[in-house]
Protein backbone atom coordinates (compact mmCIF):
# COMPACT_ATOMS: atom_id res chain seq x y z
CA UNK A 1 0.00 0.00 0.00
CA UNK A 2 3.17 2.37 0.90
CA UNK A 3 4.08 2.14 -2.88
CA UNK A 4 0.70 1.36 -4.34
CA UNK A 5 -0.99 4.80 -3.45
CA UNK A 6 1.79 7.52 -4.14
CA UNK A 7 2.12 5.22 -7.29
CA UNK A 8 -1.41 5.28 -8.32
CA UNK A 9 -1.07 8.98 -8.06
CA UNK A 10 2.12 9.36 -10.14
CA UNK A 11 0.51 7.59 -12.75
CA UNK A 12 -2.56 9.94 -13.02
CA UNK A 13 -0.38 12.79 -13.27
CA UNK A 14 1.91 11.07 -15.90
CA UNK A 15 -1.31 9.92 -17.98
CA UNK A 16 -2.80 13.61 -17.73
CA UNK A 17 0.88 15.08 -18.98
CA UNK A 18 0.64 12.10 -21.67
CA UNK A 19 -3.19 13.58 -22.40
CA UNK A 20 -1.77 17.21 -22.58
CA UNK A 21 -0.13 15.68 -25.76
CA UNK A 22 -2.18 13.34 -27.35
CA UNK A 23 -5.63 15.47 -27.26
CA UNK A 24 -3.64 17.71 -29.38
CA UNK A 25 -2.06 15.26 -31.90
CA UNK A 26 -5.52 13.56 -31.84
CA UNK A 27 -7.28 16.59 -33.22
CA UNK A 28 -4.46 17.42 -35.32
CA UNK A 29 -4.79 14.04 -36.68
CA UNK A 30 -8.23 13.99 -37.41
CA UNK A 31 -7.83 17.66 -39.47
CA UNK A 32 -4.56 16.23 -42.11
CA UNK A 33 -5.30 12.50 -41.73
CA UNK A 34 -1.99 11.91 -40.87
CA UNK A 35 -0.10 11.67 -37.45
CA UNK A 36 1.91 15.01 -37.17
CA UNK A 37 5.77 13.19 -36.57
CA UNK A 38 6.85 16.60 -35.09
CA UNK A 39 4.31 16.95 -32.59
CA UNK A 40 6.64 15.67 -29.31
CA UNK A 41 9.34 18.77 -30.78
CA UNK A 42 6.47 21.37 -29.91
CA UNK A 43 6.45 19.67 -26.28
CA UNK A 44 9.91 19.97 -26.18
CA UNK A 45 9.60 23.35 -27.16
CA UNK A 46 7.67 24.67 -24.78
CA UNK A 47 10.35 23.46 -22.08
CA UNK A 48 12.85 25.58 -23.95
CA UNK A 49 10.87 28.62 -24.30
CA UNK A 50 9.72 28.12 -20.56
CA UNK A 51 13.60 27.61 -19.69
CA UNK A 52 14.63 30.49 -21.46
CA UNK A 53 11.65 33.38 -20.37
CA UNK A 54 12.33 31.94 -16.13
CA UNK A 55 15.55 33.27 -16.27
CA UNK A 56 14.64 36.62 -17.55
CA UNK A 57 11.47 36.56 -15.35
CA UNK A 58 9.96 33.64 -13.27
CA UNK A 59 8.14 30.41 -14.04
CA UNK A 60 4.26 32.40 -14.13
CA UNK A 61 5.49 34.08 -16.90
CA UNK A 62 6.54 30.66 -18.96
CA UNK A 63 3.39 29.08 -17.92
CA UNK A 64 1.54 31.47 -19.67
CA UNK A 65 3.80 32.52 -22.42
CA UNK A 66 5.56 29.42 -23.47
CA UNK A 67 2.68 27.64 -24.60
CA UNK A 68 1.54 30.75 -26.29
CA UNK A 69 4.57 30.82 -28.13
CA UNK A 70 4.73 27.18 -29.06
CA UNK A 71 1.12 27.41 -30.55
CA UNK A 72 2.59 30.62 -32.49
CA UNK A 73 5.14 28.54 -34.10
CA UNK A 74 2.80 25.80 -34.46
CA UNK A 75 0.22 28.40 -36.14
CA UNK A 76 3.06 29.06 -38.37
CA UNK A 77 4.34 25.94 -39.33
CA UNK A 78 0.49 25.06 -40.58
CA UNK A 79 -0.13 28.47 -42.54
CA UNK A 80 3.08 28.24 -44.12
CA UNK A 81 4.21 24.95 -44.74
CA UNK A 82 1.50 22.50 -43.70
CA UNK A 83 -1.56 23.97 -46.21
CA UNK A 84 0.61 24.46 -49.10
CA UNK A 85 2.04 20.39 -48.40
CA UNK A 86 -1.72 19.15 -47.96
CA UNK A 87 -2.29 19.07 -51.57
CA UNK A 88 0.36 16.54 -52.42
CA UNK A 89 -1.25 14.38 -50.29
CA UNK A 90 -0.52 11.67 -47.31
CA UNK A 91 2.78 10.59 -47.79
CA UNK A 92 3.69 14.52 -48.48
CA UNK A 93 2.50 15.13 -45.42
CA UNK A 94 4.15 12.67 -42.91
CA UNK A 95 6.95 13.51 -44.74
CA UNK A 96 7.07 16.96 -44.01
CA UNK A 97 6.15 16.53 -40.01
CA UNK A 98 9.28 14.17 -40.19
CA UNK A 99 11.66 16.59 -41.52
CA UNK A 100 9.96 18.89 -39.40
CA UNK A 101 10.55 17.05 -36.07
CA UNK A 102 14.53 16.97 -36.86
CA UNK A 103 14.53 20.41 -37.62
CA UNK A 104 13.24 21.55 -34.52
CA UNK A 105 16.26 19.08 -32.72
CA UNK A 106 18.61 20.40 -34.75
CA UNK A 107 17.30 24.24 -33.97
CA UNK A 108 17.16 23.62 -29.93
CA UNK A 109 20.79 22.38 -30.14
CA UNK A 110 21.83 24.98 -31.87
CA UNK A 111 20.66 27.50 -29.40
CA UNK A 112 20.57 26.02 -26.18
CA UNK A 113 23.34 23.18 -26.57
CA UNK A 114 23.46 19.45 -26.63
CA UNK A 115 23.45 18.91 -22.98
CA UNK A 116 20.70 19.58 -20.50
CA UNK A 117 19.41 22.66 -19.65
CA UNK A 118 19.23 23.71 -15.87
CA UNK A 119 15.17 24.13 -15.99
CA UNK A 120 13.92 23.67 -12.24
CA UNK A 121 10.88 23.51 -10.62
CA UNK A 122 10.24 27.10 -9.14
CA UNK A 123 11.56 27.20 -5.32
CA UNK A 124 7.39 28.33 -4.69
CA UNK A 125 6.28 24.89 -5.17
CA UNK A 126 8.99 23.09 -4.35
CA UNK A 127 8.06 21.71 -0.97
CA UNK A 128 6.29 18.78 0.74
CA UNK A 129 2.56 19.27 0.09
CA UNK A 130 1.64 16.09 2.52
CA UNK A 131 3.40 12.57 3.34
CA UNK A 132 2.14 9.52 2.30
CA UNK A 133 2.62 6.60 3.80
CA UNK A 134 5.80 7.44 5.16
CA UNK A 135 7.21 9.34 2.30
CA UNK A 136 6.80 12.73 1.25
CA UNK A 137 5.13 14.00 -1.36
CA UNK A 138 6.20 17.09 -3.72
CA UNK A 139 3.58 19.95 -4.30
CA UNK A 140 4.91 20.32 -7.78
CA UNK A 141 3.20 17.08 -8.92
CA UNK A 142 -0.13 18.43 -7.40
CA UNK A 143 0.22 21.46 -9.08
CA UNK A 144 0.58 19.40 -12.58
CA UNK A 145 -2.48 17.57 -11.44
CA UNK A 146 -4.24 20.70 -10.99
CA UNK A 147 -3.36 22.35 -14.47
CA UNK A 148 -3.54 19.10 -16.27
CA UNK A 149 -7.43 18.82 -15.02
CA UNK A 150 -7.71 22.55 -15.48
CA UNK A 151 -6.52 22.00 -18.94
CA UNK A 152 -9.08 18.75 -19.39
CA UNK A 153 -12.14 21.06 -18.16
CA UNK A 154 -11.45 24.15 -20.43
CA UNK A 155 -10.74 21.82 -23.67
CA UNK A 156 -14.02 19.67 -23.04
CA UNK A 157 -16.05 22.81 -22.02
CA UNK A 158 -14.57 24.46 -25.70
CA UNK A 159 -15.59 21.45 -27.57
CA UNK A 160 -18.73 20.15 -26.76
CA UNK A 161 -20.47 23.75 -24.77
CA UNK A 162 -19.51 26.12 -27.57
CA UNK A 163 -20.54 27.09 -30.57
CA UNK A 164 -16.58 27.55 -32.11
CA UNK A 165 -16.26 24.36 -30.18
CA UNK A 166 -19.25 22.79 -32.63
CA UNK A 167 -17.39 24.37 -35.57
CA UNK A 168 -14.60 22.65 -35.12
CA UNK A 169 -15.78 19.13 -34.73
CA UNK A 170 -17.96 19.91 -38.10
CA UNK A 171 -14.55 20.98 -39.62
CA UNK A 172 -12.65 18.16 -38.60
CA UNK A 173 -15.14 15.28 -40.37
CA UNK A 174 -16.98 17.60 -43.02
CA UNK A 175 -14.40 20.13 -44.20
CA UNK A 176 -15.59 21.52 -47.14
CA UNK A 177 -19.45 21.24 -45.92
CA UNK A 178 -18.36 23.47 -43.32
CA UNK A 179 -16.89 25.87 -45.37
CA UNK A 180 -19.72 26.01 -47.36
CA UNK A 181 -21.61 27.19 -44.84
CA UNK A 182 -19.17 30.39 -44.08
CA UNK A 183 -16.97 29.09 -41.15
CA UNK A 184 -13.63 30.03 -42.58
CA UNK A 185 -12.18 26.29 -42.90
CA UNK A 186 -8.28 27.09 -43.62
CA UNK A 187 -8.46 29.76 -40.30
CA UNK A 188 -10.03 26.87 -38.48
CA UNK A 189 -7.39 24.16 -39.17
CA UNK A 190 -4.75 27.31 -38.26
CA UNK A 191 -6.25 27.63 -35.07
CA UNK A 192 -6.74 23.92 -34.45
CA UNK A 193 -3.01 23.22 -35.38
CA UNK A 194 -1.84 26.10 -32.89
CA UNK A 195 -3.88 24.99 -30.49
CA UNK A 196 -2.47 21.78 -30.07
CA UNK A 197 1.27 22.52 -30.06
CA UNK A 198 -0.03 25.29 -27.48
CA UNK A 199 -1.28 22.09 -25.62
CA UNK A 200 2.35 20.09 -26.09
CA UNK A 201 3.74 23.18 -25.03
CA UNK A 202 1.75 23.30 -21.87
CA UNK A 203 3.24 20.06 -21.16
CA UNK A 204 6.71 20.92 -21.72
CA UNK A 205 6.26 23.61 -19.80
CA UNK A 206 5.72 22.02 -16.57
CA UNK A 207 6.81 17.97 -17.72
CA UNK A 208 10.13 20.16 -18.64
CA UNK A 209 11.51 20.52 -14.96
CA UNK A 210 9.87 17.49 -13.92
CA UNK A 211 11.09 15.19 -15.99
CA UNK A 212 14.56 16.57 -17.71
CA UNK A 213 14.56 19.52 -20.68
CA UNK A 214 17.26 18.33 -22.81
CA UNK A 215 17.54 17.59 -26.47
CA UNK A 216 16.33 14.12 -26.83
CA UNK A 217 13.38 15.04 -24.86
CA UNK A 218 10.90 15.14 -27.99
CA UNK A 219 12.58 11.82 -29.49
CA UNK A 220 11.70 9.86 -26.13
CA UNK A 221 8.40 11.33 -25.53
CA UNK A 222 7.52 11.19 -29.02
CA UNK A 223 6.86 7.60 -29.54
CA UNK A 224 4.69 7.39 -26.48
CA UNK A 225 2.32 9.60 -27.35
CA UNK A 226 2.15 7.72 -30.81
CA UNK A 227 1.36 5.04 -28.83
CA UNK A 228 -1.52 6.56 -26.82
CA UNK A 229 -3.47 7.85 -29.75
CA UNK A 230 -3.23 4.77 -31.85
CA UNK A 231 -4.23 2.35 -28.55
CA UNK A 232 -6.89 5.38 -27.93
CA UNK A 233 -8.31 5.02 -31.31
CA UNK A 234 -7.55 7.65 -33.92
CA UNK A 235 -8.84 10.63 -34.31
CA UNK A 236 -11.14 10.27 -30.88
CA UNK A 237 -10.30 12.38 -27.61
CA UNK A 238 -12.29 10.29 -24.98
CA UNK A 239 -10.13 7.04 -26.75
CA UNK A 240 -6.39 9.66 -25.92
CA UNK A 241 -7.52 10.07 -22.54
CA UNK A 242 -8.56 6.59 -21.45
CA UNK A 243 -5.15 5.25 -23.39
CA UNK A 244 -3.10 8.14 -21.39
CA UNK A 245 -4.35 7.35 -18.10
CA UNK A 246 -4.04 3.17 -18.77
CA UNK A 247 -0.77 3.87 -20.26
CA UNK A 248 0.31 6.62 -17.32
CA UNK A 249 -0.65 3.88 -14.76
CA UNK A 250 0.60 1.20 -16.34
CA UNK A 251 4.06 2.41 -16.73
CA UNK A 252 4.08 3.80 -13.18
CA UNK A 253 2.65 0.88 -11.49
CA UNK A 254 5.12 -1.33 -13.38
CA UNK A 255 8.77 0.39 -12.19
CA UNK A 256 6.94 0.78 -8.78
CA UNK A 257 7.23 -3.04 -8.43
CA UNK A 258 9.91 -4.66 -7.34
CA UNK A 259 9.36 -8.91 -7.92
CA UNK A 260 11.06 -10.31 -10.27
CA UNK A 261 10.53 -13.43 -12.30
CA UNK A 262 12.22 -15.42 -10.68
CA UNK A 263 10.11 -14.77 -7.82
CA UNK A 264 7.19 -15.11 -9.50
CA UNK A 265 8.46 -18.55 -11.10
CA UNK A 266 9.45 -19.52 -6.98
CA UNK A 267 5.65 -18.99 -6.16
CA UNK A 268 4.27 -20.99 -8.88
CA UNK A 269 6.46 -23.98 -7.74
CA UNK A 270 9.42 -23.39 -10.80
CA UNK A 271 12.75 -22.89 -10.45
CA UNK A 272 13.39 -19.13 -10.14
CA UNK A 273 17.49 -19.25 -11.12
CA UNK A 274 17.10 -19.16 -14.83
CA UNK A 275 18.40 -15.66 -17.09
CA UNK A 276 14.69 -14.84 -16.79
CA UNK A 277 13.90 -14.91 -13.87
CA UNK A 278 16.72 -12.10 -12.44
CA UNK A 279 14.71 -9.90 -15.05
CA UNK A 280 12.40 -7.34 -12.72
CA UNK A 281 8.81 -6.57 -13.49
CA UNK A 282 10.33 -2.85 -12.98
CA UNK A 283 12.45 -3.49 -16.36
CA UNK A 284 9.80 -4.04 -18.61
CA UNK A 285 8.30 -1.17 -18.11
CA UNK A 286 9.80 1.33 -21.12
CA UNK A 287 8.26 -2.31 -23.11
CA UNK A 288 4.95 -1.52 -22.16
CA UNK A 289 3.01 1.11 -24.94
CA UNK A 290 5.04 -0.68 -27.48
CA UNK A 291 3.82 -3.99 -26.65
CA UNK A 292 0.39 -2.65 -26.39
CA UNK A 293 0.82 -1.02 -29.42
CA UNK A 294 1.52 -3.96 -31.33
CA UNK A 295 -1.42 -5.92 -29.60
CA UNK A 296 -4.24 -3.27 -29.97
CA UNK A 297 -3.17 -3.65 -34.08
CA UNK A 298 -3.32 -7.37 -33.78
CA UNK A 299 -6.63 -7.29 -31.88
CA UNK A 300 -8.87 -4.16 -32.68
CA UNK A 301 -7.38 -2.07 -34.85
CA UNK A 302 -8.73 0.90 -34.38
CA UNK A 303 -8.37 1.23 -30.63
CA UNK A 304 -10.06 1.69 -28.20
CA UNK A 305 -12.55 4.34 -29.11
CA UNK A 306 -12.02 5.12 -32.99
CA UNK A 307 -14.09 4.48 -35.30
CA UNK A 308 -11.26 4.80 -38.32
CA UNK A 309 -9.15 1.70 -39.32
CA UNK A 310 -5.77 1.92 -40.95
CA UNK B 1 -40.78 33.48 -59.96
CA UNK B 2 -38.91 35.83 -62.41
CA UNK B 3 -38.50 39.15 -60.68
CA UNK B 4 -40.25 42.02 -62.78
CA UNK B 5 -37.86 44.62 -64.46
CA UNK B 6 -34.61 42.61 -63.43
CA UNK B 7 -32.16 42.78 -66.21
CA UNK B 8 -28.88 41.51 -64.54
CA UNK B 9 -28.58 37.90 -64.15
CA UNK B 10 -27.85 37.15 -60.48
CA UNK B 11 -25.09 34.47 -61.19
CA UNK B 12 -23.57 34.79 -64.40
CA UNK B 13 -21.65 31.48 -65.61
CA UNK B 14 -18.82 32.11 -68.75
CA UNK B 15 -17.02 29.55 -70.20
CA UNK B 16 -16.46 27.41 -67.25
CA UNK B 17 -13.95 24.35 -67.26
CA UNK B 18 -12.90 22.07 -64.90
CA UNK B 19 -11.00 18.77 -64.13
CA UNK B 20 -10.44 15.46 -62.14
CA UNK B 21 -7.17 15.26 -62.64
CA UNK B 22 -6.56 14.74 -66.00
CA UNK B 23 -9.92 14.25 -66.93
CA UNK B 24 -11.92 17.29 -68.86
CA UNK B 25 -15.43 17.25 -67.30
CA UNK B 26 -16.58 20.30 -67.35
CA UNK B 27 -16.08 21.89 -71.10
CA UNK B 28 -17.37 25.23 -71.53
CA UNK B 29 -20.21 25.78 -69.77
CA UNK B 30 -22.73 28.77 -69.59
CA UNK B 31 -25.39 29.49 -67.68
CA UNK B 32 -27.44 32.55 -66.21
CA UNK B 33 -29.82 32.66 -63.20
CA UNK B 34 -32.21 35.73 -62.81
CA UNK B 35 -33.05 37.15 -59.12
CA UNK B 36 -35.61 35.06 -57.98
CA UNK B 37 -35.42 32.48 -60.47
CA UNK B 38 -35.71 28.88 -60.19
CA UNK B 39 -33.27 26.69 -62.98
CA UNK B 40 -33.61 23.21 -63.26
CA UNK B 41 -30.10 21.19 -64.33
CA UNK B 42 -31.14 18.23 -66.01
CA UNK B 43 -28.60 15.70 -67.51
CA UNK B 44 -27.62 12.03 -67.27
CA UNK B 45 -25.49 10.85 -64.75
CA UNK B 46 -21.64 12.06 -65.00
CA UNK B 47 -22.56 14.74 -67.46
CA UNK B 48 -21.10 17.55 -64.76
CA UNK B 49 -23.99 19.09 -63.17
CA UNK B 50 -22.42 18.05 -59.67
CA UNK B 51 -19.10 19.33 -60.62
CA UNK B 52 -20.96 22.32 -61.94
CA UNK B 53 -22.36 23.18 -58.67
CA UNK B 54 -18.91 22.21 -57.04
CA UNK B 55 -16.82 24.74 -58.99
CA UNK B 56 -19.48 27.46 -58.65
CA UNK B 57 -19.02 26.85 -54.75
CA UNK B 58 -15.51 26.85 -54.66
CA UNK B 59 -15.14 23.22 -53.80
CA UNK B 60 -13.50 21.91 -57.34
CA UNK B 61 -10.83 24.61 -59.12
CA UNK B 62 -12.58 26.19 -61.98
CA UNK B 63 -11.41 27.94 -65.05
CA UNK B 64 -13.54 30.44 -66.47
CA UNK B 65 -15.52 32.96 -65.29
CA UNK B 66 -18.01 32.80 -62.55
CA UNK B 67 -20.03 36.42 -61.43
CA UNK B 68 -22.12 36.21 -58.76
CA UNK B 69 -23.80 39.62 -58.30
CA UNK B 70 -21.34 41.33 -60.37
CA UNK B 71 -19.03 40.32 -58.39
CA UNK B 72 -16.16 37.77 -60.25
CA UNK B 73 -16.36 34.93 -57.77
CA UNK B 74 -14.33 31.97 -59.35
CA UNK B 75 -11.22 31.47 -57.47
CA UNK B 76 -12.77 32.63 -54.19
CA UNK B 77 -12.49 30.18 -51.12
CA UNK B 78 -15.60 28.45 -50.36
CA UNK B 79 -16.20 30.44 -46.81
CA UNK B 80 -15.66 33.92 -48.68
CA UNK B 81 -18.27 32.62 -51.44
CA UNK B 82 -21.14 31.42 -48.60
CA UNK B 83 -20.76 35.10 -47.25
CA UNK B 84 -21.26 36.26 -50.53
CA UNK B 85 -24.99 34.89 -50.62
CA UNK B 86 -24.76 31.22 -52.18
CA UNK B 87 -25.71 28.41 -50.52
CA UNK B 88 -25.35 24.76 -50.94
CA UNK B 89 -26.61 21.74 -50.53
CA UNK B 90 -25.01 18.67 -52.21
CA UNK B 91 -25.76 16.04 -52.95
CA UNK B 92 -24.11 13.96 -50.12
CA UNK B 93 -26.17 16.05 -47.44
CA UNK B 94 -23.58 16.25 -45.49
CA UNK B 95 -25.26 16.68 -42.09
CA UNK B 96 -23.46 16.38 -39.05
CA UNK B 97 -24.34 13.24 -37.67
CA UNK B 98 -22.70 13.04 -34.14
CA UNK B 99 -24.63 16.90 -33.78
CA UNK B 100 -28.76 17.72 -32.57
CA UNK B 101 -30.41 18.43 -35.21
CA UNK B 102 -30.23 21.61 -33.13
CA UNK B 103 -26.73 22.18 -33.02
CA UNK B 104 -26.56 21.28 -37.12
CA UNK B 105 -28.92 23.93 -37.93
CA UNK B 106 -26.84 26.28 -35.03
CA UNK B 107 -23.99 25.54 -37.28
CA UNK B 108 -25.67 27.12 -40.40
CA UNK B 109 -25.86 30.31 -38.74
CA UNK B 110 -22.51 32.31 -40.39
CA UNK B 111 -22.30 34.95 -38.41
CA UNK B 112 -24.02 35.27 -34.76
CA UNK B 113 -23.42 39.30 -34.50
CA UNK B 114 -25.68 39.25 -37.30
CA UNK B 115 -28.09 36.24 -37.66
CA UNK B 116 -30.41 35.63 -40.57
CA UNK B 117 -33.78 35.83 -40.76
CA UNK B 118 -34.55 32.58 -39.83
CA UNK B 119 -34.16 31.68 -35.93
CA UNK B 120 -33.48 28.11 -35.04
CA UNK B 121 -36.91 27.75 -33.38
CA UNK B 122 -38.32 29.43 -37.22
CA UNK B 123 -37.22 26.04 -38.64
CA UNK B 124 -38.45 23.51 -35.97
CA UNK B 125 -41.66 25.59 -36.35
CA UNK B 126 -41.95 25.45 -39.85
CA UNK B 127 -41.24 21.47 -39.50
CA UNK B 128 -42.75 19.37 -37.01
CA UNK B 129 -40.45 16.19 -38.02
CA UNK B 130 -37.42 18.48 -36.84
CA UNK B 131 -39.20 19.95 -33.65
CA UNK B 132 -39.88 16.18 -32.36
CA UNK B 133 -35.78 15.58 -32.81
CA UNK B 134 -34.37 18.55 -31.85
CA UNK B 135 -32.20 17.38 -29.42
CA UNK B 136 -31.43 13.62 -31.06
CA UNK B 137 -28.27 13.41 -33.16
CA UNK B 138 -29.04 13.86 -36.69
CA UNK B 139 -27.21 10.70 -37.55
CA UNK B 140 -30.49 9.00 -36.57
CA UNK B 141 -32.80 10.88 -38.71
CA UNK B 142 -34.37 9.19 -41.71
CA UNK B 143 -32.85 10.24 -45.43
CA UNK B 144 -36.22 12.62 -46.18
CA UNK B 145 -35.14 14.33 -42.67
CA UNK B 146 -31.71 14.63 -43.24
CA UNK B 147 -32.44 16.48 -46.74
CA UNK B 148 -35.05 18.71 -44.86
CA UNK B 149 -32.49 19.61 -42.51
CA UNK B 150 -29.74 20.09 -44.35
CA UNK B 151 -31.64 22.52 -46.42
CA UNK B 152 -32.79 24.31 -43.06
CA UNK B 153 -29.46 24.66 -42.00
CA UNK B 154 -28.61 26.22 -45.52
CA UNK B 155 -31.45 28.65 -45.41
CA UNK B 156 -29.93 29.45 -41.57
CA UNK B 157 -27.41 31.29 -43.42
CA UNK B 158 -29.87 33.39 -45.22
CA UNK B 159 -28.62 33.32 -48.81
CA UNK B 160 -30.32 34.52 -52.18
CA UNK B 161 -29.34 31.85 -54.35
CA UNK B 162 -29.86 28.07 -53.15
CA UNK B 163 -28.21 25.42 -55.27
CA UNK B 164 -29.59 22.05 -54.60
CA UNK B 165 -27.88 18.86 -55.41
CA UNK B 166 -30.33 15.68 -56.28
CA UNK B 167 -32.55 16.42 -53.05
CA UNK B 168 -35.04 13.60 -53.91
CA UNK B 169 -32.51 10.71 -54.38
CA UNK B 170 -33.28 7.60 -52.83
CA UNK B 171 -36.43 8.99 -51.19
CA UNK B 172 -39.79 7.75 -51.08
CA UNK B 173 -42.17 9.09 -53.64
CA UNK B 174 -44.32 10.37 -50.83
CA UNK B 175 -40.83 11.89 -49.12
CA UNK B 176 -39.71 13.69 -52.95
CA UNK B 177 -43.29 14.93 -53.02
CA UNK B 178 -42.95 17.04 -49.48
CA UNK B 179 -39.26 18.37 -50.84
CA UNK B 180 -40.38 19.72 -53.89
CA UNK B 181 -42.74 21.26 -51.71
CA UNK B 182 -40.41 22.49 -49.63
CA UNK B 183 -38.44 23.85 -52.50
CA UNK B 184 -41.30 25.56 -54.19
CA UNK B 185 -41.92 27.28 -50.67
CA UNK B 186 -38.37 28.42 -50.46
CA UNK B 187 -38.55 30.07 -53.67
CA UNK B 188 -41.57 31.54 -53.06
CA UNK B 189 -39.22 33.50 -50.25
CA UNK B 190 -37.81 35.41 -53.12
CA UNK B 191 -34.65 33.00 -53.07
CA UNK B 192 -33.40 32.07 -56.29
CA UNK B 193 -32.89 28.34 -56.83
CA UNK B 194 -30.27 26.29 -59.30
CA UNK B 195 -32.14 22.42 -58.88
CA UNK B 196 -29.84 19.51 -60.12
CA UNK B 197 -32.54 16.89 -60.47
CA UNK B 198 -33.08 14.23 -62.45
CA UNK B 199 -36.51 13.84 -61.84
CA UNK B 200 -38.32 15.23 -64.44
CA UNK B 201 -41.94 15.75 -62.56
CA UNK B 202 -40.43 17.41 -59.83
CA UNK B 203 -37.98 19.39 -61.97
CA UNK B 204 -40.78 20.92 -64.45
CA UNK B 205 -43.07 21.69 -61.60
CA UNK B 206 -40.86 23.81 -59.80
CA UNK B 207 -38.71 25.71 -62.53
CA UNK B 208 -38.58 28.72 -64.25
CA UNK B 209 -36.87 27.32 -67.10
CA UNK B 210 -34.56 24.30 -67.41
CA UNK B 211 -31.05 24.07 -68.74
CA UNK B 212 -29.95 20.65 -70.61
CA UNK B 213 -26.20 19.58 -69.93
CA UNK B 214 -24.76 16.74 -72.03
CA UNK B 215 -20.68 15.90 -72.24
CA UNK B 216 -19.53 18.55 -70.17
CA UNK B 217 -21.68 21.65 -71.64
CA UNK B 218 -25.04 22.99 -71.35
CA UNK B 219 -26.75 21.64 -74.49
CA UNK B 220 -30.37 23.27 -74.27
CA UNK B 221 -31.99 25.89 -72.43
CA UNK B 222 -35.86 26.62 -72.50
CA UNK B 223 -39.16 27.17 -70.24
CA UNK B 224 -40.50 23.99 -69.24
CA UNK B 225 -43.30 24.15 -72.07
CA UNK B 226 -40.87 24.86 -73.97
CA UNK B 227 -38.67 21.63 -73.41
CA UNK B 228 -41.93 19.54 -73.22
CA UNK B 229 -42.50 19.68 -76.70
CA UNK B 230 -38.47 18.63 -77.28
CA UNK B 231 -38.84 14.84 -77.71
CA UNK B 232 -35.57 15.16 -79.38
CA UNK B 233 -33.85 17.03 -76.91
CA UNK B 234 -35.46 14.24 -74.11
CA UNK B 235 -34.28 11.24 -75.88
CA UNK B 236 -30.72 12.87 -76.69
CA UNK B 237 -29.87 13.87 -73.38
CA UNK B 238 -32.19 12.79 -70.79
CA UNK B 239 -33.42 8.88 -71.51
CA UNK B 240 -31.28 6.13 -70.77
Amino acid sequence: METFVPSLLNGVIYGLLLFMLSSGLTLIFSMMGVLNFAHASFYMLGAYFAYTITQSTNFWFALILAPILAGLVGAGVEKWGLRKVHANGHVAELLFTFGLAYLIDEIVKIIWGRNAVNYRIPEALDFTIFRLYGSDYPAYRIFMLFVAISMLVALWFLLKKTRAGLIIQAALTHPHMVGHLGHNVPRIFMTVFGAGCALAGLAGVIGGNYLVTEPSMAVLMGPIVFVVVVVGGMGSLEGAFIASILLGLLQTLAISVDTTFGEIFGFLGLSGTSEVGSISIASLAPMIPFLMLVLILMIRPRGLMGDREF
Amino acid sequence: MNTAGATEPMLKVNDLHAFYGKSHVLRGVNMEIMPGEVIALLGRNGVGRSTTAKAIMGEIAPRGEIIFKGEVISGLESHRIAHLGLGYVPESRDIFPAMTVRQNLILGIKNMKAPGKYSVDDMLDMFPNLRARADNPAGVLSGGEKQMLTMCRTLMGDPELIIIDEPTEGLAPKIVQQIGDMIAEIAKTGVSILLVEQKLSIALRIADRVYVMGHGEIVYGGTPDEFKARDDIKKEWLEV
